[in-house]
């Protein structure tokens, strides 16, 4: 069995308190031609994603808002993630994301896909109760993906 | 920083209570644990845990139903828990107290039985910035089924209640005021017996959120001179599921049934029912007669510790707990009022509430982390929640120590807070 405080250095890596910190594509997008906002009632987590999706393509993606460093990373990495990939393709990488922190044997999921820098939240895994603090922009984002009005939520 | 409390020079005396609270024992992820969020629910004695398990061994049947032996037995002991509830807050009678789910519960019988039927339209109900959600959203709900209006009386940067501005928007058209005794949140305690007095004296009646204060200070709803107090038995050292409604007796003779069933009738034809007096009316279906027998054992329990001597003792240690924190660099307490009941909230640079939360976890320490269904009075405060440490009768320094000891482990884990 893993220690939880092995747990909590892999849930706190350099990259998270880096994007913490200093949160990527951290501003409101004027030209915008989808967005959504997210919210998480129980922690108050915040946050509206910005996109600008060119001929299926993820052109510009950036965010605002407030919450924890689990979910000011995983918003900041994700618009770094997504950008100049197809939105299928984004689709199909938060489905594997949000395996890869709830599925009980996820092995599978990581032997056939390259998370590259979105690895790092495996160790929210061990963290049952900040799931959701990972996984908001996701849903936020897939909401301004398909256009959903009302605001996404983790609860 | 605010002088909060003159004896902080005093060690807090020990209770000697913890090995009677079997959970308390448990390590959390091998640490012992330091549980401090006992204002989201306390741990239970073996007294109460043995009270629902013998009732369930020795006494259970249904109530006020059977004509056999057990169910005589089990109708006297949920009868002698509503006086044991009775003496505990010092109400005049037995009557008046009802059973209810808790506090929440509790609030919502007052709105939607006293409320319908004597709220028009333009009448106004006053609470404050500082109410759980529990004590604002039955109000608006009513607010919308009457058209009444609701008013809400606002809180200082210290998070005390603004009395001359609470006292202002008391009026002719003021019908109930609604207001914690204890702010969950900031552990404000509010001077609910002058306030009391001030409401009554435009024609208003006066409910009281006890669910953060009967399980640390004395209450005399008499003395207070209430016509409503509310509170919850979990946050008392007993089960989930039972809380009390206190109201004075013209009162619940006064109000309609608002939850139909059995229990609560007197006779049913289909050309017209007639309902059972109060409290009965108020309880339909069967009652959570186990919990209101673990309730009077929570009670007996924190009658024989002495309440005015756990009072004392989570008074003094909040004031070392306060003095601790406040020596922790990039720590702000949110919540500096001069009369506070054992909650100390705070906010720390650089370091989300949630993440402070599940690392303080990671050490054994519990406390909540977030808005304390007190989302207005967060906004008040510019903030988007807080740690909440909130003590009860068996924590000690050890527990404080451990606190203070996993922040800085949180801050070291954190490095220097963010520059934006």
């Amino acid at each position: 069995m893993s220690d939880i405080h092995d747990n909590l250095r892999e849930l706190y890596q350099e990259v998270i308190f880096d994007h913490n910190r200093k949160p990527r594509n951290f501003h409101p997008m004027p030209d915008a031609d989808h967005h959504a906002e997210g919210h998480n009632p129980l922690c108050g987590d915040q946050l509206t994603v910005y996109l600008r999706i060119e001929e299926g393509v993820i052109a510009e993606a950036s965010f605002v808002g407030h919450g924890c460093a689990i979910s000011t990373a995983s918003a900041s990495l994700m618009t770094e993630a997504i950008k100049g990939k197809p939105v299928d393709e984004v689709e199909a990488l938060f489905r594997d994301f949000h395996a890869m922190l709830t599925n009980a044997s996820p092995e599978q999921i990581e032997a056939t896909r390259d998370f590259g820098k979105l690895a790092v939240f495996a160790g929210v895994r061990e963290f049952p109760a900040r799931v959701k603090c990972a996984t908001l922009a996701w849903h936020t984002l897939h909401n301004a993906i398909v256009g959903a009005r009302d605001p996404a939520r983790t609860e | 920083m605010n002088v909060i409390n003159d004896a902080t020079h005093l060690a807090p005396e020990r209770l000697q209570v913890a090995a009677d609270f079997p959970i308390l024992a448990r390590p959390v992820h091998k640490r012992r644990l330091a549980y401090l969020d006992n204002g989201a629910t306390t741990q239970k004695p073996d007294a109460v845990i043995e009270a629902e398990r013998r009732f369930y061994r020795e006494s259970n049947a249904n109530i006020h139903r059977g004509v056999h032996w057990l169910s005589q037995q089990a109708t006297d002991l949920y009868e002698a828990a509503r006086s044991t509830v009775q003496r505990f807050i010092n109400a005049a009678h037995a009557d008046n107290i009802v059973f209810t789910r808790g506090t929440t519960e509790a609030i919502n019988l007052v709105a939607q039985s006293w409320g319908r039927t004597q709220l028009r339209v333009g009448d106004e109900i006053l609470i404050t910035t500082m109410e759980h959600h529990s004590n604002i959203v039955p109000w608006q709900m009513l607010c919308e089924q009457t058209g009444a209006v609701l008013k809400v009386a606002p809180v200082t940067d210290a998070g005390e209640l603004d009395c001359d501005a609470f006292e202002a928007l008391l009026g002719d058209r003021t019908r109930l005021v609604a207001i914690s005794h204890v702010s969950n949140a900031l552990g404000t305690v509010n001077p609910v017996a002058h306030l009391t007095r001030k409401a009554q004296a435009v024609g208003a009646l006066v409910l009281i959120d006890g669910a953060q204060a009967v399980a640390h200070q004395k209450v005399d709803v008499q003395a207070l001179g209430c016509d409503f107090y509310a509170f919850s038995g979990h946050k008392l050292y007993a089960p989930t599921g039972i809380g009390v409604l206190y109201g004075r007796g013209e009162l619940l003779s006064a109000m309609p049934p608002w939850q139909g069933g059995g229990d609560m009738i007197r006779t049913v034809s289909f050309e017209g029912t007639t309902y059972a007096d109060a409290p009965q009316r108020f309880e339909a279906g069967t009652p959570n007669i186990a919990g209101s027998i673990a309730l009077a054992a929570a009670i007996d329990y924190v009658t024989g510790v002495g309440i005015e001597r756990i009072a004392a003792h989570e008074h003094a240690l909040l004031a070392h707990a306060t003095a601790a924190l406040s020596d922790i660099d990039g720590l702000r307490l949110i919540g500096t009022a001069t009369h506070k009941a054992g909650i100390v909230s705070f906010i720390i640079d650089g370091i989300h509430p949630h993440d402070l939360g599940t690392i303080l976890d990671t050490e054994g320490v519990a406390i909540r982390a977030g808005h304390h269904c007190a989302m207005p009075l967060m906004t008040r405060f510019g903030i988007p929640g807080t740690a909440r440490a909130s003590l009860a009768m068996y924590n000690d320094e050890t527990d404080i120590a451990a606190l203070v000891a996993a922040i800085h482990k949180a801050q070291d884990l954190f490095g220097p807070p963010r520059s934006h």
